[in-house]
């Protein structure tokens, strides 16, 4: 999106003094955070159309009771294929990207810790990428039986099965060599004078994150291994029959799992921090106790897995433990929204796109946040689980929460990586479309799931039909509307005012210090952080 | 619900709006009962206990968000910047976070007593007054009465026409089997449950009970419904193609009913027991069996024995249909480890497994002319 550079035009800049290759062996070879941030995002909004595109389809198929389109196999691809690539090839890569343009911006760094690493985190996704789209074309089509792959139900699969446990290895693999190259860089090459507790806060919530994807990427490695072992090569970790247990699979995943969705929203919750106070134009509010906040949620993600299997039939003992525990994440997710309210109150408040999407974020947040305190509940749990309430649910935290915060991130650096200006009429339209098309697509799921229609089926019992057809209706517009957003994008990219080094006359971490675009090898010499 | 006062217009105050337009949109057409906003009427203690808890915590989730968000409302609408508003400088305040640190720890502590006491009651199974096994398969359920020798499969009855859209959808469309569970009113009924294949969960929104079939474990729920009638739910595990059709029916119907019924169902085990040596005719065995393979293999082989190329081999002009009838007979008792094909032999009589191999070995386009008899059933069993 560099488009000085994308020119070739990068001698421009009296920094640079980087030979990069042209054309195509440019983004191939890249070791610059910024290029290969720029490749993240595009990769990301790439997947996000594909897996969008597999929405319409199920929205389209829901949109009245009976198979119209669809037959139920293939419905049961489309819905385990939009969420795998939602989760890990849209929004991880999304975020990734943030972290590698703006980390080593925000701390004074030139570049990140290990560029070659970097290059290869990043060219592995196309290739996971690609065979999870070639899966759909192979005998028995992709894999059906649910993004969690629960066995004995993965199993029955056919070879785009183990095409699914290749890509999510190799994803896994890309995920934390990147999270070790985030690490490294925050702890090692911030500049001098920048004390941890001087670091932006999206830097926090990078860095917290970074340690999380260590933590349980291997976790999600062993599983999908022992669901390859189990499907070739005759162990029966998870087969009763072999003395395995099915249940186990589970646990594994989801201790892998329930960190994962901290993984998608902490650093949401960064760029959330760093837009607020920007267009509220006053200081986050309790910086230290946001800081402790993200750390205890990171904390708690670890001991809460099994919130996600009550209806397994645990003993009482564990159904408390895991609700007591769940309930307790409500307290640090709490001071965080008490935090940005109260950064708000008393500002001077501008709305401009990004901090529509920020302040969108901070209520539809919370509405997840509460249909989660609901869910947290073992006894309601047990009405709700595995029911559309749940997809309303994670609706509400993932793309309320984590994509209108890529959103809100993209329109608030764009103006810095590009040099220019969005249009912020197109970029304003775009949010109230969003908004209200996602809450028109959305909020209708919770009274479905209340009513008792059950989630991942292709046809529904009749008196489910209007409120299908209203979330139908709100999901193709949602899914038209995405299309201005990448519009928007590319109008920015390819020209626009100037934006000068500090758009937003609230920002000031150190990115802004730097002009628009930024050099090539920007911070060449550290600055220097009072 | 949400009301707050037009004044308050701005851009800045979307979101709330946004909600309530929603909510205010959809009130009026609530009339008509497919716009179901709750849980559906509870029909057991344990159903109305969630359905109030889930009703307190709402109230409890309002008051927070009115809390939350009227403050934030108010600034959104007070302190712009063209209204000229100038900043505070403020930053940090460490009463303020102690106090909406503590405040929300004891919500917390109200929500979870009453929650906690309510897992312990779901899960105090003993005491029961029968216990049925329920055993999940792709794609129906077993009913076994535990000590009164009564077993029978209960499968979707909503015709293929009705969900290809050849048909109008009947009232009950995809919430209908062909036999229900019975069960007696005012008792307490343990379930104990199980699956065959794959993980299935038994779920009656009414009753309050939604509990995992795993195979190879055994988990147990139970209920209690004083009020007769016909309740309905469905599998609430993904479980393969016919996850979306398998239905959960359960008849609550007087004790004295219960009685005469469980009568009923002994005297036709016993009927069906001495027809297991009889010799069928052609005719006779295909048209039971076109009824057991729509049942039970259509979904993956489809009706006109054509599969679904990749995932489901085809029946028509297969190998194994087409050959010798004892390896067609193998397949169907037995199933084809790590793959979808389950074994039906504990799930279906002799008798069924003879017509539907009789079908699927002379429908489409296999003319092999064999009549399979039960005795060949069984004599394949051993």
């Amino acid at each position: 999106m560099n488009t000085t550079t994308i020119n070739g035009a990068a001698a421009h800049h009296d920094h640079d003094h980087d030979h990069a290759p042209a054309g195509i062996m440019r983004w191939l070879t890249s070791t610059n955070h910024k290029d290969i941030g720029t490749l993240y995002l595009w990769f990301s909004l790439f997947m996000f159309f594909f897996a969008g595109a597999l929405a319409m389809v199920i929205r389209a198929e829901l949109f009245q009771p009976g198979l119209q389109l669809l037959q139920p196999n293939v419905f049961n691809q489309l819905t385990t294929m939009h969420g795998l690539i939602m989760i890990f090839g849209a929004i991880m890569p999304a975020l990734v990207g943030f972290a590698n343009w703006q980390v080593p911006l925000m701390i004074g760094a030139s570049d990140m810790a290990f560029p070659r690493l970097n290059n290869w985190s990043f060219w592995l996704l196309p290739a996971a990428g690609t065979l999870l789209i070639a899966s759909f074309f192979v005998p028995g089509g992709a894999i059906a039986g649910g993004w969690t792959m629960y066995p004995p139900l993965f199993m029955q699969g056919g070879i785009a099965y183990d095409m699914s446990i290749l890509a999510v290895h190799i994803l896994g693999i890309s995920s934390i060599m990147g999270a070790i190259n985030i690490i490294t860089t925050i702890l090692n090459m911030r500049a001098p004078g920048m004390t941890l507790m001087k670091m932006p806060l999206f830097v926090w919530t990078w860095l917290i994150t970074a340690y999380l994807l260590v933590a349980v990427m291997p976790v999600l490695a062993c599983a999908i291994t022992m669901l390859l072992t189990d499907r070739h090569f005759g162990t029966h970790f998870f087969d009763a029959a072999g003395g395995g247990d099915p249940i186990m699979f589970q646990h594994i995943f989801w201790f892998f799992g329930h960190p994962e969705v901290y993984i998608m929203i902490l650093p949401s919750f960064g760029i959330v921090s760093t837009v607020i106070p920007t267009f509220a134009r006053k200081p986050l509010f309790g910086y230290v106790s946001m800081v402790y906040a993200v750390a205890s949620i990171a904390f708690l993600s670890f001991i809460v897995w099994a919130h996600h299997m009550f209806t397994t039939g645990m003993p009482v003992a564990g159904q408390l433990f895991f609700m007591y525990a769940t309930m307790l994440i409500a307290i640090p997710t709490g001071i965080k929204v008490f935090n940005w309210v109260a950064t708000l109150w008393r500002g001077s408040i501008s709305f401009e796109t990004p901090m529509l999407f920020s302040l969108a974020f901070v209520f539809l947040f919370t509405i997840g946040g509460f249909s989660g305190l609901v869910l947290a509940l073992v006894p309601v749990d047990i009405q709700l689980q595995d029911t559309y309430y749940v997809v309303a649910h994670f609706h509400y935290v993932l793309f309320s929460g984590s994509a209108m915060s890529i959103m809100a991130g993209v329109y608030y650096w764009l103006p810095k990586w590009t040099g220019h200006m969005y249009d912020e009429k197109l970029g304003k339209l775009h949010f109230w479309l969003t908004t209200i098309a996602f809450n028109v697509t959305f909020f209708p799921m919770h009274f479905l799931g209340l009513a008792g229609m059950p989630r991942r089926i292709p046809d529904y019992s009749l008196q489910f039909t209007d409120f299908n057809k209203i979330a139908s209706l709100g999901g193709f517009l949602l899914g038209a509307s995405q299309l201005l957003f990448l519009y928007v994008v590319i109008k920015c990219v390819r020209g626009g005012e100037p934006a000068g080094n500090r758009p937003w006359d609230g920002a000031d971490s150190l990115e802004w210090t730097q002009t628009s675009p930024p050099p090539y090898h920007s911070f060449v010499t550290p600055p220097l952080v009072k | 619900m949400l009301n707050f006062p037009d004044r308050r217009a701005g851009l800045s105050f979307f979101a709330a709006r946004l909600l309530i337009g929603l909510i205010a949109g959809l009130v009026p057409s609530l009339s008509r009962a497919e716009y179901a906003l709750n849980l559906p009427a509870p029909a057991s203690d344990l159903a109305q206990s969630i359905y109030d808890l889930h009703t307190l915590i709402l109230w409890i989730c309002l008051v927070i968000l009115l809390v939350v968000f009227v403050p934030m409302a108010i600034a959104l609408v007070k302190h712009r910047k063209s209204a000229g508003y100038q900043a505070a400088k403020f930053h940090d305040n460490l009463l303020v976070e102690i106090i909406w640190t503590i405040i929300p720890v004891l919500i917390l502590f109200f929500m979870a007593r009453p929650a906690a006491s309510l897992v312990v009651s779901m899960k105090d199974t003993t005491k029961e007054d029968l216990t049925i096994k329920v055993t999940g398969y792709q794609w129906k359920w077993e009913y076994e009465y535990l000590g009164d020798n009564i077993r029978f499969m209960s499968n979707t009855s909503t015709p293929k026409e009705q969900i290809e859209g050849s048909q109008p959808k009947g009232e009950n469309y995809l919430l209908e089997v062909d036999r229900p569970l019975v069960v007696p009113a005012g008792k307490k009924v343990r379930l104990v449950m199980t699956s065959s294949d794959v993980i299935h969960a038994w779920w009656v929104p009414a009753f309050g009970v939604k509990q995992d079939a795993i195979p190879g474990f055994i988990r147990d729920s139970w209920f209690k419904v004083d009020k007769p009638g016909t309740y309905r739910g469905q599998c609430a595990e993904l479980c393969g193609v016919g996850h979306g059709f398998m239905p959960v029916v359960v008849e609550v119907v007087p004790p004295e009913q219960f009685a005469s019924w469980k009568k009923e169902q002994i005297a036709m085990a016993a009927t069906a027991a001495a027809n297991a040596n009889k010799t069928y005719g052609m005719a006779e065995l295909k048209a039971l069996g076109e009824k057991v393979y729509s049942a039970n293999c259509a979904a993956c082989h489809q009706p006109d024995g054509a599969g679904l190329p990749g995932a489901f081999p085809a029946l028509n002009g297969s190998k194994i249909v087409s050959g010798d009838k004892s390896g067609h007979i193998d397949i169907v008792l037995n199933g084809k480890p790590a793959t979808a094909m389950a074994s039906f032999g504990k799930q279906l009589s002799d008798l069924d497994i003879a017509a539907v191999v009789t079908y699927e070995r002379n429908s489409w386009n296999n003319k092999t002319g064999d009549v399979v008899q039960p005795a060949d059933i069984a004599a394949r069993r051993k």
